[in-house]
């Protein structure tokens, strides 16, 4: 009962802010209830006990994902003017992509109330489960090479991000920062002993 | 003394955990109102000075200097909060408020005595990692609802070295994790059991100081405070704040800096364990001494003593060291500190591959 009631209060909470991200006018506002949008599911998720799944949530998306996301809204000077005049154009492509979602989520009730449950719900899973050790023995035996696979697919997207923004300019002046750092006092300051001498 | 421990344990379960934040949470105040006195006396006695002497509490004598925490406190409390003409209204109300819950709340995980934390959770670091990296919220909104250049320059500074700086604190944790095979944080203190030289730090000594860097970094601590970086940017992301709105900020602050030194106690220094546990077995004479026994055992006091010791590091940085130049800091994060790490754990496997050292059982 009590799970229920947290359920439909934080589904309230996430739908509320999901209208939030595509209503608000200021881009910043949109980004946090973004964030707001993730705090919700990362609940949800603990409600189902899969508690692993909502705090790497939280981690990745909250703390590395949208602090980038603001960082680029706050710099950015967006013309809502101009954003807005496409709205007509791409309304099909809206419509229909909520068309899909919606269709999704019908099917998979309606498919769960004709006993053909592929999620098998959420039973109470026994105490000493814990799902991190699960899904790490799961990722790191059967799924190995996947994993490695997308880890050394996400290397190369780094890389390439890195050497398409890296552009040697001419004539620019950059700080050859290793020589900053190896720098000695001896190499700067030369300490000059003189003798005192009688004011003139 | 009996009659509490009956009432105590009349109390239903929930009322215990709520009785114990609240205990903590006021101790956790009580300890920033000192700590920043602590820190102006610990650097006036490093640069020579005498630091605060003058503020007794209720004028008693012998008690120079320790009233100062209080007539801050009052002083900013009775002080106008200023609301810029052209900010952001909310966020500039709300943003104290994120910078401070994270500091707070990260202490549900930490264990605080042999055997107890608040909440036990088995993905515990993961929690930490996430809450200490939402922080930043504060100092990026802060910055960005002033509506203020200074303030602004700061909270980019301050999301830049935070992003920097939580990879190169993540994989030392990787280490650490390695080490214990458990994200709670418990057991990270309880695998760590024997004398002082089978605490992390000694094994995992590249990571530790990766960690303690990064630490500082997080916290925006001098050496690495250019997010407030008074000389080049006035106050950075809190120029605008004043009175208690700044006061919330500043107590943030100082909570992530204890907080830091409690993680660090946790993860490289065995938490509430004893540094004696290895040499004085638990039936040796000296510990069936009454008081002195109970002492030289695990307990509460090993942890704040860690923790007292390693804000007293931080304060010492402080008072020693220049402000990073904003471009070194990018550079030390990203070209030193996290090859470290990466190079250590994978040292690190090795040693558990060819079972080296506390991997050899």
């Amino acid at each position: 009962m009590l799970v229920q009631i947290l359920f439909y209060a934080f589904a309230a909470i996430l739908v509320a802010a999901g209208l939030g991200v595509i209503l608000s006018r200021n881009p910043v506002h949109s980004a946090l209830s973004l964030v707001l949008c993730f705090f919700t599911s990362a609940v949800l998720w603990l409600l189902i006990e899969a508690e692993f799944l909502a705090i790497v949530l939280v981690l990745v998306y909250v703390g590395a994902v949208m602090v980038l996301f603001l960082f680029v809204v706050m710099m950015l000077d967006i013309n809502l003017e101009q954003l807005r005049s496409g709205f007509t154009r791409h309304a099909w492509l809206g419509a229909l992509t909520t068309g899909i979602v919606i269709f999704e989520i019908v099917g998979v009730i309606v498919a769960k109330q004709l006993g053909v449950d592929a999620t098998q719900g959420a039973a109470p899973l026994p105490a000493g489960y814990s799902n991190t050790r699960e899904l790490g023995v799961a990722l790191f035996t059967r799924y190995a090479y996947p994993i490695e696979i997308a880890a050394i697919l996400l290397l190369v997207a780094i890389i390439a991000a890195i050497a398409l923004t890296m552009r040697k300019r001419p004539g620019l002046k950059v700080q050859d920062i290793n020589a900053q750092v190896a720098v000695r006092a001896a190499d700067r300051v030369r300490i000059v002993k003189m003798d005192a001498e009688k004011r003139p | 003394m009996q009659w509490l421990q009956t009432q105590w344990q009349m109390l239903p379960a929930f009322m215990h955990s709520t009785l114990v934040i609240v205990g903590l949470t006021i101790v956790l105040i009580l300890s920033v109102a000192y700590l920043t006195l602590w820190e102006r006396k610990f650097i006036g006695w490093i640069q020579l000075r005498r630091g605060p002497n003058r503020v007794r509490i209720f004028g008693l004598p012998g008690t120079g200097g320790l009233g100062q925490p209080f007539a801050d406190v009052i002083k900013l409390l009775i002080k106008e909060i200023v609301i810029p003409a052209k900010s952001n209204k909310v966020l500039f109300r709300l943003a104290p408020a994120i910078a401070l819950i994270p500091a707070f709340a990260t202490w549900a995980v930490v264990p605080i005595a042999p055997g107890y934390a608040i909440a036990n959770v088995d993905a515990g670091l993961l929690y930490v990692l996430s809450l200490t990296s939402v922080g930043v919220y504060g100092v990026i909104l802060a910055g960005w609802a002033s509506n203020s250049k200074y303030a602004f320059l700061g909270a980019m500074r301050s999301a830049a070295q935070m992003v920097a700086y939580e990879i190169a604190m993540g994989f030392a944790l990787v280490g650490v994790l390695m080490a214990a095979g458990s994200l709670n944080l418990g057991e990270i203190v309880t695998q760590q059991r024997g004398a002082a030289l089978s605490w992390n730090w000694f094994w995992l000594f590249p990571l530790f100081v990766v960690y303690a860097i990064a630490g500082v970094a997080e916290t925006n601590r001098a050496p690495f405070d250019v997010a407030e970086g008074e000389s080049e940017i006035v106050a950075g992301f809190h120029v605008e704040y004043s009175g208690m709105a700044f006061a919330l900020f500043f107590l943030a602050e100082y909570a992530n800096m204890i907080l830091i030194a409690a993680l660090t106690a946790v993860f490289f220094f065995g938490g509430w364990l004893s540094p004696l546990d290895g040499y004085l077995a638990a039936d040796s004479a000296i510990r069936q001494v009454p008081v002195l026994g109970a002492l030289l055992g695990d307990g509460t006091h090993w942890l704040v003593l860690k923790i007292f010791l390693w804000l007293c590091v931080f304060l010492w940085l402080r008072a020693t060291f220049p402000r990073y130049r904003y471009d070194q800091i990018m550079r030390l994060g990203w070209k030193v500190l996290i090859p470290v790490t990466i190079v250590w754990i994978a040292v690190e496997g090795l040693m558990v591959w060819l079972k080296v050292g506390p991997w050899s059982a």
